[in-house]
């Protein structure tokens, strides 16, 4: 590479000696700017028509519903316990919306989270130390992933039936370690960790945890490399791998880390209720795809954000707690839930039929378009013809 | 060619004065436009002229703001796609969009199946008739084969077909031979005279101005959602017609400059993948732009694909600066300083939904980031500094690349590759689909790029483009290269006979 110092920047500087040219740096200044000056006002605009302005309006919602259905609902200590019941789900919607972003799903979490807590009881109770019985369980729930990234990448099957498939696997397999056996006898160092606060506060032990984890996946997701790649490959798989983006080997790093968390929240739900059972957090992968996709995350990949997620996580669990509070069962509070995941997927829909009807509208009355919200700013017509065509043929 | 249509008849379909506006582009602009049974109308401009509104107004799709339509003289309003048909407007589309596991009589008949007396479709006169029609056209296609296995000309027919079948007396045809080899162009354009002799009135959308002059008996100019100009095409020269697009001479569509060629750089002995393409064998040079020229499925863009790494040859050898490599992914490639510009921007150039600094910035993260991390102001400046040099117009750069023109689409993708700072670039159909002035600006790039010292590979199907940017022309015909011509002895004879394997006997 002796020449590549030649080769380097192979400027067309035609233009850019002119006067005329805005310098590079000016050029990238004025951008800034105008996206901070875009109106402060026309932002927030934007913002209010965001999904996550809708989901904060869920959350009051579900606060109010909460507060009206019981006196216990408002007060800390049951703050404390709607979070202390959410983590296993929260974990796992961390990873969720990662995968999602990037195209695929991942439904055996919660059975990977079975598996490895009955692991962690069989192999407690069979005298490995604590420490280890952990370590061990966190690297079965790693070659769970590794399973289901393998199946996918290697073999190129659909992530929705590798993990179906997997889902009864591992669940199956936590049978065939406890069957309908149960380990409750933990040390209290351990238990701790999951009933215990943080001395002087409510704030449980594993919120800790998750608050830890979500500042992490948050940095992976928005800042990183990593995180711009994920969104690259759900966003268009084949120009990812046109820009020497490694897709395979991120999707399978994405499995693994899923499956790694996925035993963390096992460690974490078997910590919280002292039991160690195959039918631990059984159907709990309802949640966590609903958590994701009300949170924003596309199920076709390629946009989400996490603090969508977090909003979502909230919503799902204060209505959890809201409808367990005034006695109603969980099987009935699924119908909520279930409710929720449709309107998640349609609501996106709705609010751009919505959106693309007022254009219309505003386009017929040739109505200034300079006052336009830059959110709402509308596609021209060829983009939304496109992305209609987009969305009808997420191919075959 | 003919006379001008009939002055004295009423046009089968008029547009008087249509003006349309999307938000705070005024696509069109009081624009006049007449078609009359058996003419061939063509409409010229550049990307974003407004002539894809234009179409979709009169296929139903939009409805003008101010201004009417009229069919037959009387003014009719298109409220959806459905009435367009029904009036007798059909749209033959670049990327016909059919039923892909239906059989081709279906596909014609889709929506108004022939129907026996208790209402049930009458198979054996759907197949009849669709062979009747096919044949009334001269062509030879199976009306039983499942459209799926289909080459996008043979699809097109079937759009026409379908279109003969509904009575269509007005066909559009968007951009009909972008995706096809020179053959098929040809064969089309027999039809097309069929239909003219029909009696049918065509409106033929193109960018490619000697098949207008060939075909078209008159010629509109749109320019900025303005018509520029309609003229009978004996009254009107290439020459004119592109400047009255663009304003700008044709001799500035091909700047070409010449580059000291310098070493080898890229050499490719005996390469072979089974099905694709044998035998493959030549060498590029620092400075050197080689056209690969040669019809579609020649196997040009697959040798591309394994020099990137996306597939894998079979046997011989890859040597970048005469060593042997061995080039498994695209990373690799990268590694050794290739770059690809692929064919299919929207699927294999660009995330379409990302703006334009993170596609710039895409394939080299590692340079923007600090411990991973994505440092935006550096991504900022980097993208800034390749746009600003490409003059990639239309958007800031925190836009999505999606609302960018063709031009500029093209210019973000060459940024992102000129930013991994490349040795060897290869451009498969570099200026496929985007307008004249922005073609003129990729050419000058080009050009450019090769005198800073790059290698350049181009694969292009547009001779004019090969013969006026390439240092040497290497041809290929279903898989074998055929041809290897030096600046000077290239032209256009000697290119087309080898690239149709006409030359191969001779020898």
């Amino acid at each position: 590479m002796s020449d590549s110092s030649e080769v380097k920047q192979p400027a067309l500087d035609l233009d850019a000696s002119s006067a005329a040219a805005p310098s590079a740096p000016a050029l990238a200044k004025e951008d800034r700017r105008a996206a901070a000056s875009g109106g402060g006002l026309a932002r927030l605009l934007a913002w209010m028509r965001s999904w996550e302005a809708l989901l904060l309006v869920l959350l009051v919602l579900a606060l109010a519903l909460g507060s009206a259905l019981s006196p216990y609902f408002l007060s800390l200590s049951n703050f404390s316990l709607l979070i202390s019941d959410m983590m296993e789900k929260a974990l796992m919607a961390l990873t969720m919306t990662l995968i999602v972003i990037a195209g695929e799903i991942d439904l055996s979490v919660a059975s990977i989270l079975g598996l490895a807590s009955v692991v962690l009881g069989y192999t407690w109770s069979h005298g490995l130390p604590l420490g280890l019985a952990i370590a061990l369980v966190l690297l079965i729930g790693a070659l769970c992933g590794l399973v289901n990234g393998l199946a996918v990448t290697r073999l190129g099957l659909p992530s929705l039936v590798v993990t179906l498939g997997t889902l009864a696997l591992f669940r199956g397999l936590a049978y065939v370690v406890m069957g309908d056996q149960a380990v409750s006898n933990f040390p209290p160092a351990f238990t701790n960790f999951g009933f215990g606060t943080v001395p002087g506060t409510l704030i449980p032990w594993p919120f800790v945890l998750f608050v830890a984890l979500a500042l992490i996946f948050s940095l992976l997701l928005h800042r990183s490399t990593l995180g711009r790649q994920i969104y690259a490959i759900g966003s268009n798989k084949e120009a990812a791998r046109f820009a020497g983006i490694r897709v395979d080997d991120i999707k399978l790093l994405l499995f693994v880390l899923s499956g790694l968390v996925a035993a963390l929240a096992g460690v974490v739900f078997t910590a919280r209720f002292s039991n160690a059972r195959a039918d631990n957090a059984l159907g709990f992968e309802l949640d966590v795809v609903t958590i994701v996709l009300l949170g924003g995350v596309n199920i076709f990949g390629g946009s989400g954000s996490l603090p969508g997620v977090v909003l979502s996580l909230l919503i799902i669990g204060v209505l959890r707690n809201a409808l367990g509070l005034a006695d109603i069962s969980g099987d009935i509070q699924n119908i909520a839930v279930g409710a929720l995941l449709i309107l998640s997927v349609l609501g996106p829909n709705v609010v751009r039929r919505l959106q693309e009807a007022a254009s219309r509208r505003r386009a017929a009355d040739n109505g200034p378009a300079g006052g336009l919200a830059r959110g709402a700013a509308l596609p021209a017509p060829e983009e939304t013809g496109a992305a209609r065509a987009r969305e009808r043929g997420q191919r075959h | 060619m003919e006379v001008a249509a009939p002055q004295a008849a009423v046009p089968v379909i008029e547009l008087v004065g249509v003006s349309k506006r999307f938000g705070a582009i005024q696509a069109l602009k009081e624009v006049d436009l007449s078609l009359y049974a058996g003419e061939v109308h063509a409409l010229v401009g550049e990307n974003g002229a407004g002539k894809s509104t234009l179409v979709k107004i009169l296929a139903g799709v939009h409805r003008p703001d101010r201004g009417l339509l009229k069919i037959n003289g009387e003014a009719v309003e298109l409220r959806s796609p459905a009435q367009a048909q029904a009036v007798g407007i059909a749209v033959i589309h670049q990327e016909p969009t059919l039923f892909p596991d239906l059989d081709v009589a279906e596909n014609v008949f889709m929506g108004h199946q022939p129907r026996d007396r208790l209402g049930r479709i009458d198979w054996r006169r759907m197949y009849r008739e669709v062979e009747q029609l096919l044949q009334s056209l001269g062509v030879e296609l199976n009306v039983y084969l499942p459209v799926r296995g289909l080459s996008v000309a043979d699809r097109q027919l079937v759009e026409i077909a379908r279109a003969l079948s509904q009575d269509a007396r007005v066909l559009i045809m968007d951009e009909p031979t972008a995706s096809l080899s020179p053959r098929e162009v040809e064969d089309l354009f027999t039809i097309v005279e069929q239909l003219r002799a029909r009696q049918v009135a065509i409106l033929f959308v193109s960018h490619r101005l000697e098949e207008v002059f060939r075909l078209a008996s008159r010629v509109t100019v749109l320019r900025d959602g303005q018509r520029v100009i309609t003229a009978p095409a004996q009254d009107l020269t290439p020459e004119e017609t592109v400047r009255h697009m663009v304003g700008r001479e044709l001799a500035a569509l091909f700047p070409k400059e010449e580059a000291a060629v310098g070493e080898v750089v890229l050499e490719v002995r005996h390469l072979s993948r089974a099905g694709v393409f044998r035998d493959v064998s030549f060498q590029l040079r620092r400075g050197e732009i080689l056209g690969l020229a040669g019809l579609v499925g020649a196997g040009r863009t697959e040798v591309a694909r394994v020099l990137f790494g996306i597939d894998q040859a079979e046997s011989g050898e890859i040597l970048v600066d005469g060593r042997p490599v061995s080039i498994r992914s695209p990373r690799d490639a990268m590694r050794y300083g290739i770059a690809y510009v692929p064919e299919d921007r929207h699927q294999q150039g660009l995330v379409l939904d990302f703006s334009i600094a993170r596609n710039i910035t895409l394939s080299i993260l590692q340079r923007v980031a600090r411990f991973s991390l994505i440092r935006s102001r550096q991504e900022l400046k980097i993208a800034a500094d390749y746009a600003e040099r490409l003059r990639v117009r239309g958007g800031r750069l925190t836009q999505p690349v999606r609302a960018l023109s063709g031009g500029n689409q093209q210019k973000v993708v060459l940024g992102k590759w000129l930013a991994t700072e490349p040795r060897i670039l290869i451009l498969d159909e570099p200026t496929r689909g985007i307008d004249i002035g922005a073609k003129a600006e990729v050419h000058r790039i080009i050009s450019e790029l090769a005198a800073r010292g790059l290698a350049i590979l181009l694969i292009s199907s547009e001779l004019p483009e090969i013969l006026a940017m390439s240092d040497r022309v290497l041809v290929m015909h279903e898989g074998c290269v055929t041809g290897l011509f030096s600046r000077t002895e290239a032209d256009q004879e000697k290119v087309m006979l080898a690239a149709t394997g006409q030359n191969r006997q001779s020898r």
